[in-house]
C-alpha cells in the first residue's frame, strides 16, 4: 500500500489533575491553542479535527460538537473517537490515515476528559460498567481496578512477582512525576508508601492505581509536503502504527498473564517501522495500574514473558537504563484523563525527541531517536502501539 | 467535591431493559438450580458466558449444555472500594475458574475467608437468586 509520511509539527498540553477551574471546552482549548502555536499555523488552517473523549462524566454529550465551536473550528471535517483509555492513539490514527492516504495535508487531534464533575464512587462505576456490562457488571460489581488486581494475582502466582515488585512500578512514576510541571501527583513515595496505603482491589492498592484526572493534549499532524512547506525544522515522523483489540468478557480470555493486543499490535508497529524492541530508546507505556506497566514491558518485547517485574528491580527503565519508560510520570503520577492519555503519550514522546524535555534529568539520552507509545483501553480491550522518530 | 464555582446540573437516572428472550433457558435453568452454556451445533464451540449467535461460525442453530460446574480458579481480587450501585454490599471476592468442560466463568466466591482464596484452588459454580431477586450464580469452595 502507498501511504504518505506523517509528522506531528505542534504537541500542546494542560496541567492535569482536578480541573474543576475549567468546563470541558475550555480545558480542550488550552492544549489546541498550544499545539496550534507551536506547529505555526491557526484554527482556520484545520480541515480535519479528531476528538477524543468518553464524555459520560461531563455535561457535554457531543463533545466534538462542543470543542469545534469554542475553539474557532466549526466547519472542519469533525468527529469524535472512542477507544475506552486509548481513545487519545485511535484519534491521532483516524488523523494519522486521513494524511497518509492523501485526504488532508492538516489535521488536529485532542484528547480530553473531565471526569471530576462526578463524585469519585460514580467514577468508577462508570468505568467497571465499561468492561462487559452483563457478565461483570451488573451481578458481580467489577471496577478498573478490580479487573488490573486479577491479572495482578494471576502473574504472581505464574512468575513470583511481589506486592514490593508493583510498588517499584509507582515509586518509579512518582519520581518523574513530581519534576513534571504538568502532571496531577507531584509527590516522590516510597515503597513503604505504596505498602501501607489503602487496599482499593487486592493485591492493588491506592498508590497502585492512577488517580481520577482531568486534562486535555493536543498534536498537530502534517503531511511531508505540508512540513516543507510550513519550513518545520524538527517535525516527528509517525513511522509505525498497530492497532489490536480482545474480548471485553474477562472468562473469554485465554490467560491472564498478558494482553494478547499488546502483543499484535507492537508486532505490527514493529513491523510497519522496521525496528525490533532493542531500538526502542524511550516509551511511553500505559501503567493505569502498576501491573499494568509490568504486563507492557513484557507483551512490548522490553523482555521475556515473566521477567517484567525484574527489569524494575533492576532499574533498567529509568533514565541511564536499558529503556527508558514514562519519564513524564506516567498514568500513574502524571494523571489518566482518558481520552487525553494518548495523545498525551505523543506531546511527550514528541518533546523527548525534540530533545526540549524540561528540567533535563527527565530527558532520555538519544542516538537512535527512536520512541514507543503503548496504549491500552480498557482490560486489552483496545491497543495501540504507535512509533515516533525524529 | 470542589471548592471551584459549579453549576449543578438537572439530575437524569436511567435504567435498561435488557433483552434476555435469545438466552432465557440459561435464565430460566438459574431458577431450576442448573447452569447451562450454549453450544453452537454446527461447529461444535461452547459458550459460557452463553450466546444466541456463533461468532466462530455464524450460525444461530444453539443447543444448551449443562454445566458440572466444577472449576480450579486462575485469578482473583477483593474489591474493597466499590462502585456506587455497590454501596450496599460489603466489600466481595471475584474469582474467575476454568470449569471442568473447558470453558471459564467469572463470579463472585462465597463461603471462604479472604484469607483462604488461593490460585488453582477447586470451586463449584452454582446458581443463586438474590434477596432483591435478580438471578445470579456464585462460586463455593469444594472440600477436597
Ligand atoms: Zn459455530
Amino acid at each position: 500500500m502507498k501511504t504518505r509520511r506523517v509528522a506531528i509539527i505542534g504537541v500542546g498540553h494542560s496541567k492535569f489533575g482536578e480541573r474543576q477551574d475549567v468546563n470541558v471546552k475550555e480545558l480542550a482549548f488550552e492544549s489546541i491553542k498550544e499545539a496550534l502555536n507551536d506547529a505555526g499555523v491557526t484554527p482556520k488552517d484545520i480541515p480535519y479535527l479528531s476528538v477524543g473523549s468518553i464524555g459520560v462524566w461531563y455535561e457535554e454529550p457531543l463533545p466534538a460538537v462542543a470543542i469545534a465551536e469554542y475553539s474557532g473550528m466549526s466547519g472542519a471535517g469533525l468527529y469524535k473517537v472512542e477507544a475506552a483509555c486509548a481513545t487519545g492513539s485511535a484519534a491521532i490514527h483516524t488523523a494519522y490515515s486521513a494524511i497518509a492516504s492523501g485526504y488532508v495535508d492538516l489535521a488536529l487531534v485532542v484528547g480530553v476528559e473531565k471526569m471530576r464533575e462526578v463524585d469519585t464512587l460514580t467514577a468508577m462505576e462508570l468505568m467497571g460498567r465499561a468492561g462487559s456490562y452483563l457478565w461483570e457488571f451488573e451481578n458481580f460489581g467489577l471496577t478498573f481496578p478490580g479487573y488490573y488486581a486479577l491479572y495482578a494475582t494471576a502473574h504472581m502466582n505464574r512468575f513470583g512477582s511481589t506486592e514490593e515488585d508493583l510498588a517499584l512500578v509507582a515509586v518509579k512514576a512518582h519520581g518523574y512525576g513530581a519534576m513534571n510541571p504538568l502532571a496531577h501527583l507531584r509527590r516522590e513515595i516510597s515503597v513503604e508508601d505504596v505498602l501501607s496505603s489503602h487496599v482499593i482491589a487486592w493485591p492493588l492498592k491506592l498508590y497502585d492505581c492512577c488517580p481520577i484526572s482531568d486534562g486535555s493534549a493536543a498534536a498537530v499532524l502534517a503531511s511531508e509536503e505540508k512540513v516543507r512547506e510550513l519550513g518545520i525544522d524538527t517535525p516527528v515522523w509517525i513511522t509505525g502504527i498497530g492497532m489490536s483489540s480482545g474480548t471485553g468478557t474477562l472468562s473469554y480470555r485465554e490467560d491472564y498473564v498478558g494482553l494478547e493486543a499488546t502483543v499484535k499490535a507492537s508486532k505490527q508497529a514493529y513491523r510497519m517501522a522496521g525496528v525490533t524492541p532493542s531500538d526502542v530508546e524511550v516509551a511511553e507505556v500505559h501503567d493505569c495500574f502498576t501491573i499494568a506497566e509490568i504486563l507492557a514491558y513484557e507483551d512490548l518485547g522490553f523482555c521475556g514473558k515473566g521477567e517484567g517485574h525484574k527489569l524494575v528491580r533492576e532499574g533498567q527503565t529509568e533514565v541511564g537504563g536499558k529503556i527508558p519508560v514514562n519519564l513524564d510520570g506516567g498514568l500513574k503520577s502524571k494523571g489518566h484523563p482518558i481520552g487525553a492519555t494518548g495523545v498525551s503519550m505523543m506531546v511527550e514522546l514528541t518533546k523527548q525527541l525534540r530533545e526540549e524535555v524540561e528540567p533535563r534529568s527527565r530527558q532520555a539520552p538519544l542516538k537512535k531517536y527512536i520512541a514507543l507509545a503503548h496504549n491500552v483501553g480498557g482490560t486489552g480491550h483496545y491497543c495501540y502501539v504507535t512509533i515516533l522518530r525524529r | 467535591m470542589s471548592e471551584m464555582p459549579t453549576i449543578r446540573s438537572r439530575k437524569l437516572e436511567i435504567t435498561y431493559n435488557i433483552p434476555i428472550s435469545r438466552t432465557l433457558k440459561f435464565w430460566e435453568g438459574l431458577k431450576e438450580g442448573k447452569i447451562y452454556a450454549s453450544k453452537c451445533r454446527k461447529c461444535g464451540k461452547l459458550y459460557f458466558p452463553p450466546v444466541a449467535d456463533c461468532g466462530n461460525c455464524y450460525s444461530s442453530d444453539m443447543d444448551w449444555v449443562e454445566l458440572s460446574g466444577e472449576g480450579e480458579v486462575e485469578a482473583f481480587t477483593h474489591i474493597i472500594v466499590r462502585p456506587v450501585s455497590f454501596q450496599e454490599h460489603p466489600p466481595y471476592t471475584v474469582a474467575i475458574a476454568r470449569l471442568k468442560e473447558g470453558v471459564k466463568a467469572l463470579a463472585w466466591i462465597t463461603g471462604v475467608k479472604k484469607k483462604d482464596v488461593r490460585i488453582g484452588m477447586k470451586v463449584k459454580l452454582v446458581p443463586r437468586i438474590t434477596e432483591d431477586g435478580r438471578l445470579t450464580y456464585e462460586f463455593k469452595p469444594m472440600r477436597e
